[in-house]
């Protein structure tokens, strides 16, 4: 398959970036400044990030619409009213998650951003519930930026007046340049911001005044240190089919209803597990002093005996520490217990941490 | 100090008397990114030419430090331990990473003058 890129890719080999292959696309992993001024400047001004090779899939239908998705999405998307968004996953049979997503309700239905590496397999298991009369399309006419940091708001409501009473994980439709932009409250930084859908051909215009607003932007490098800190999950990493939503600690992005009455993909192993525990579960793990455990570290008891996995790990700029998250036997779960993880066959001190590493407070 | 010689893993040598100081290049640092964490070796211990004896790590990735040098470490650089970015800033100067006694002078015959290295890394870039 042909490497794909996004409109903006001449534009971020003007601003200096190194590409790496990221999910089929030529993706910025940093700039000339690199990640950790990349990471900081987010935290403490504002970064703007390409994420268009994330799908956005539209799906128009009535009400057998809202009924074909809750069968492999386990939000409440018959509550879900207009303009407002929910975390989610797409369920396999067990229970298991095939991907992670945000989902917005429409006008004509649903707006679904999935991810890269998934996004061609999760519209194929999406589809097996639809019927003839639910349309359904990724469009790849639009980009997708997402605007983070604490200066994000001021900027970007002098370019699309009202962005700023959107509260969090709300969106709503605005005009830049002639053009109909999709805005949402939303991000995968830890910081208040916004993702913003905007088509191929303007998105290079939103970009240079970002960019001349003292903007900086910010590679996957950098996107993945300020995701870690918020205590956020990878796809692919952190999950995957093989994980549930109860071992990766998100049952709260199971709706109440939907946890009482079911009726979705895995529904029998979820509540198997919500009334007995899981044997693992996903935790923060802090490590002692400066080393890294990268995903893949064993993770042992205090006592070295093997109790979990790393699927995280890295330096964590703003909390000026090594940060990771992994799944571990639910019974050394609780946060403060000690730890060891073998990095380059070494044994080094650590504890279970509460997540996230790094917090603030969005806008609600 | 001597002049420095280069390796082809982009570490540098210099030798004074039969002390070896060793570090990264410049150019490794700007391969590597910024620099969070550091390994470096006890003194006592005992290395072979090309082996592993340090460790840096980027935000991006680990990568070993082989010794271009065999010989018995004197002493590994603790304030780069304490603070790795310094690696970024100074690595040809105070960021040094560890100094051995040398057993064999001769093994510096096979590394790179600082302009042969400058030609290699142009031929080279990543």
């Amino acid at each position: 398959m042909e490497v794909q890129k996004t409109a903006l890719y001449n534009l971020h080999k003007s601003l200096g970036a190194k590409f790496v292959p990221f999910a089929g696309y030529e993706m910025p992993i940093q700039y000339k400044d690199g990640i950790v001024k990349e990471h900081i400047s987010t935290r403490s001004y504002a970064g703007f990030f390409d994420v268009s090779h994330m799908g956005q899939f539209f799906l128009e239908g009535d009400d057998t619409l809202t009924e074909a998705l809750e069968k492999i999405i386990p939000a409440d998307l018959k509550s879900l009213t207009l303009n407002h968004s929910k975390y989610s996953f797409l369920l396999n049979d067990s229970g298991g998650i095939i991907d992670d997503l945000i989902i917005t309700k429409t006008q004509e239905g649903f707006c679904i951003i999935l991810n890269a590496a998934c996004k061609e397999n999760d519209v194929k298991e999406i589809s097996k519930f639809l019927n003839k009369n639910h349309k359904h399309f990724i469009n790849s006419d639009l980009s997708l930026i997402a605007l983070q940091g604490p200066k994000a708001v001021e900027i970007l409501e002098k370019l699309t007046p009202g962005v700023s009473n959107l509260k969090f994980m709300t969106g709503g439709n605005f005009k830049f340049d002639g053009a109909n932009l999709y805005i949402t409250r939303s991000g995968y930084t830890g910081e208040d911001g916004f993702e913003i859908s905007i088509p191929n051909n303007k998105v290079e215009k939103l970009i240079k005044i970002l960019v001349e607003n003292k903007v900086n932007p910010i590679g996957l490098g950098a996107r993945d240190t300020l995701r870690l800190e918020a205590g956020l999950c990878l796809y692919g990493h952190d999950l995957n089919e093989k994980t549930n939503p109860i071992e990766a600690n998100l049952k709260w992005a199971i709706a109440k209803r939907r946890r009482e009455e079911g009726g979705f993909n895995g529904w029998e192993k979820i509540k198997e597990l919500m009334a007995n525990g899981s044997n693992k579960k996903r935790v923060g793990i802090l490590p002692e002093g400066r080393v890294i455990a990268r995903e893949n570290t064993k993770v042992f008891s205090d006592h070295g005996e093997e109790i979990g996995l790393i699927t995280s790990g890295t330096f964590g700029p703003s909390v000026n520490a090594s940060v990771a998250m992994g799944y571990i036997n639910s019974e050394f779960s609780e946060i403060g217990t000690k730890i060891q993880l073998e990095v380059r066959g070494k044994k080094h001190g650590g504890k279970v941490s509460e997540l996230p590493f790094f917090k603030k407070s969005y806008v609600k | 100090m001597s002049e420095k010689k280069f390796s082809k893993k982009h570490e540098w040598v210099s030798v004074e008397g039969d002390i070896a100081t060793v570090g990264i290049t410049k150019h490794a640092t700007e391969l590597l990114g910024d620099i969070v964490f550091v390994e470096v070796p006890e003194p006592g211990k005992a290395v072979e030419k090309d082996s592993q004896t340090a460790v840096v790590e980027s935000t991006k990735a680990a990568s070993d430090v082989y010794s271009p040098i065999s010989g018995e470490i004197v002493e590994g650089n603790k304030s780069i331990v304490d603070d790795p970015v310094s690696v970024n800033t100074d690595p040809e100067g105070a960021s040094w990473f560890f100094k051995l006694k040398v057993k064999d002078k001769s093994e510096l015959d096979s590394l790179m003058s600082q302009s042969d290295y400058e030609k290699f890394v142009a031929e080279n870039p990543s």
